[in-house]
């Protein structure tokens, strides 16, 4: 459904960007499901100071950024993991976000160890009482290919081992949230910016949910900061060649409304106390 | 002269009338064949450009072009199933309900219900699929103890969604079997249900088989409503309960991630070639099948 949203949308935006790039007054953005709340809410606060520019952001998945933007086809491209393989593409990180290991909350499981986790994932472990929980079992819920938070959790906690892909595939963070929601014994992976909301001071998980520490390290905002907490990286807007006046312009808004960045679950580069190569 | 001059403008009129009909339809044709000849070119990139074989797309069940596997069987099996089930369900189902509404359903009943049904044909897939997905995947994951998406959701969404076609299709074919028919096997003193199973039925074959047909072709051809149920695991499905994937619901869900040449884009070409080459070969059955009736 979203897919074919996107598509369309992709196509207005294909065919609409020669009269669009004269007049420089719109931007389109497209991508990363992690990162697309930081660039909504950001591209209408802009609008609100910038009444002449017009922004429109879509998801679609990390790869689907990548691609459109090499593509032509949008102006920015959202991405959780690098664009290998793209020499035209000019990257802007924009901040950290960190990525929990959500369940469904009838499981009582609140901790359990990296590998551990693998076996879940990968389908060896297959009931939650075998990881001290309760007797339900395991449904492993991943995202499909174009996504970025799948190529991140992939490399941060399965290295080698192949993930069992015999559960379901949900293909944006919002419906992995909905679906863990609605689905006894089930587990995935989704951006803080989705798993986690911002009241009174300090985040709390998203109702529904439970989110699991992992070697007994919390998916929090310092453990991430610290380095301690593993599923992390860096988000990444691209431009096709170097920005032009209007793009650099909303990038450097983004970066800088560090208001926004850290309300919505994501964490300023000031505040890293590691970068990705002490992984 | 004004008759000369009226005889003139009619003469043009019809001369460009034709020049605009001839036009649309050469543009329709040519439209076409682009968009065979395109998809064919494409599709076939997998293996005239990655050399990959079609013995490897059809029967292998690992699909991880990252890795260089194309295997394609799991969503070619996960397609034939979902229509298989459609089939077996919607089909009888819905040449029951057409033979109903063309000899049994008093015309008021009837002539209410046919609008109702082309109202059906006219509900968007996804609407079908959103339905599905609200109300169909919680009531089996309730009864069931499974995550409620799989075959067997998909399965009834299809039923439904090919109903409609069934229904009006074998209605139709009923319809044109002539009265002289019925009136005979009444006349040999044959009851109402034997006039239907053993002289109307078989007469209305050719054209119920192709209802059946073009229910396969939808069936096989839905996008969205499969996609928002089935669940979307790239897996060999162990049950009917079991997640799994269609052709179409893998094109939509891993299109928009592949670049360009990439052999993941080239493997969802190939994919959307099959399809094409299925539609084809169930429209060449429906003009065997119509033949034989003529």
């Amino acid at each position: 459904m979203s897919r074919t949203a996107l598509a369309a949308l992709l196509l207005g935006a294909a065919l609409a960007a020669p009269a669009v790039a004269s007049a420089d007054t719109s931007l389109t953005a497209a991508g990363s499901t992690a990162l697309l709340p930081l660039v909504k809410a950001s591209a209408e606060a802009y609008q609100n100071q910038h009444n002449d520019l017009k922004i429109s952001v879509t998801g679609g998945g990390s790869r689907v950024g990548i691609t459109q933007v090499a593509a032509k086809a949008v102006d920015l491209g959202m991405s959780d993991i690098l664009a290998k393989g793209y020499p035209d593409l000019v990257d802007h990180r924009v901040c950290v976000v960190g990525f929990s290991v959500l369940t469904h909350p009838g499981i009582n499981v609140k901790n359990v160890s990296k590998k551990q986790l693998q076996d879940i994932f990968a389908g060896k472990i297959t009931n939650w009482k075998d990881v001290g929980g309760a007797d339900v079992k395991i449904v492993v819920i991943n995202r499909p290919r174009s996504s970025g938070t799948r190529a991140v959790f992939t490399q941060t906690i399965m290295g080698d081992v192949p993930v069992s892909e015999t559960g379901l595939t949900e293909d944006a963070t919002g419906t992995v949230i909905t679906a863990v929601r609605t689905t006894p014994g089930a587990i995935s992976y989704a951006a803080f910016s989705g798993t986690k909301k911002f009241e009174g001071g300090h985040y709390t998980t998203v109702e529904g949910i439970a989110e699991l520490s992992i070697d007994n390290v919390a998916p929090s905002e310092e453990n991430v900061q610290t380095g301690k907490y593993p599923i992390w990286s860096y988000e990444h807007i691209y431009t096709n060649g170097v920005a032009n006046k209007d793009e650099s312009r909303f990038l450097a808004f983004i970066q800088s409304n560090s208001a926004i960045i850290h309300q919505l679950g994501y964490i300023l580069f000031r505040d890293m106390k590691v970068n990705e190569t002490d992984r | 002269m004004t008759n000369v001059r009226a005889a003139g403008k009619a003469h043009r009129t019809e001369r460009l009338a034709l020049i605009v009909l001839r036009g649309a339809s050469g543009f329709f044709i040519v439209s076409i064949a682009l968009l065979i000849g395109y998809l064919a070119v494409e599709g076939t990139k997998l293996f005239t450009v990655d050399h990959k074989s079609i013995f490897e797309f059809l029967f292998s069940p690992t699909f991880a072009p990252d890795q260089g596997h194309i295997g394609a069987l799991a969503f070619i099996l996960g397609s034939l199933f979902v229509t298989a089930f459609a089939i077996a369900v919607g089909g009888p189902f819905g040449v029951a309900v057409g033979v109903f509404f063309a000899e049994l359903a008093p015309k008021r009943v009837a002539s209410a219900m046919k609008p109702a049904i082309e109202v059906l044909v006219g509900i968007p897939s996804v609407v079908y699929g959103w339905l599905g997905l609200t109300l169909l995947v919680p009531l089996i994951r309730n009864a069931t103890g499974s995550t409620g998406f799989g075959l067997l959701a998909a399965g009834i969404v299809l039923s439904l969604m090919i109903l409609p076609t069934v229904v009006s299709l074998s209605e139709d074919a009923m319809r044109v079997v002539p009265d002289s028919l019925r009136e005979g096997s009444l006349a040999l003193g044959a009851t109402r249900w034997e006039t239907i199973w053993r002289v109307l039925l078989p007469a209305a074959s050719s054209g119920i088989g192709v209802a059946v047909i073009l229910g396969i072709a939808r069936a096989i051809g839905e996008t969205l409503a499969i996609q928002l149920v089935l669940g979307n695991a790239p897996v060999i499905p162990a049950g009917l309960l079991s997640p799994a994937s269609a052709l179409t619901s893998e094109i939509v869900m891993d299109m928009g991630g592949a670049a360009q040449g990439s052999l993941l884009q080239h493997s969802l070409f190939s994919m959307a070639f099959l399809l094409l080459l299925i539609a084809m070969g169930l429209i060449v059955l429906v003009k065997l099948v119509a033949r034989k009736a003529a």
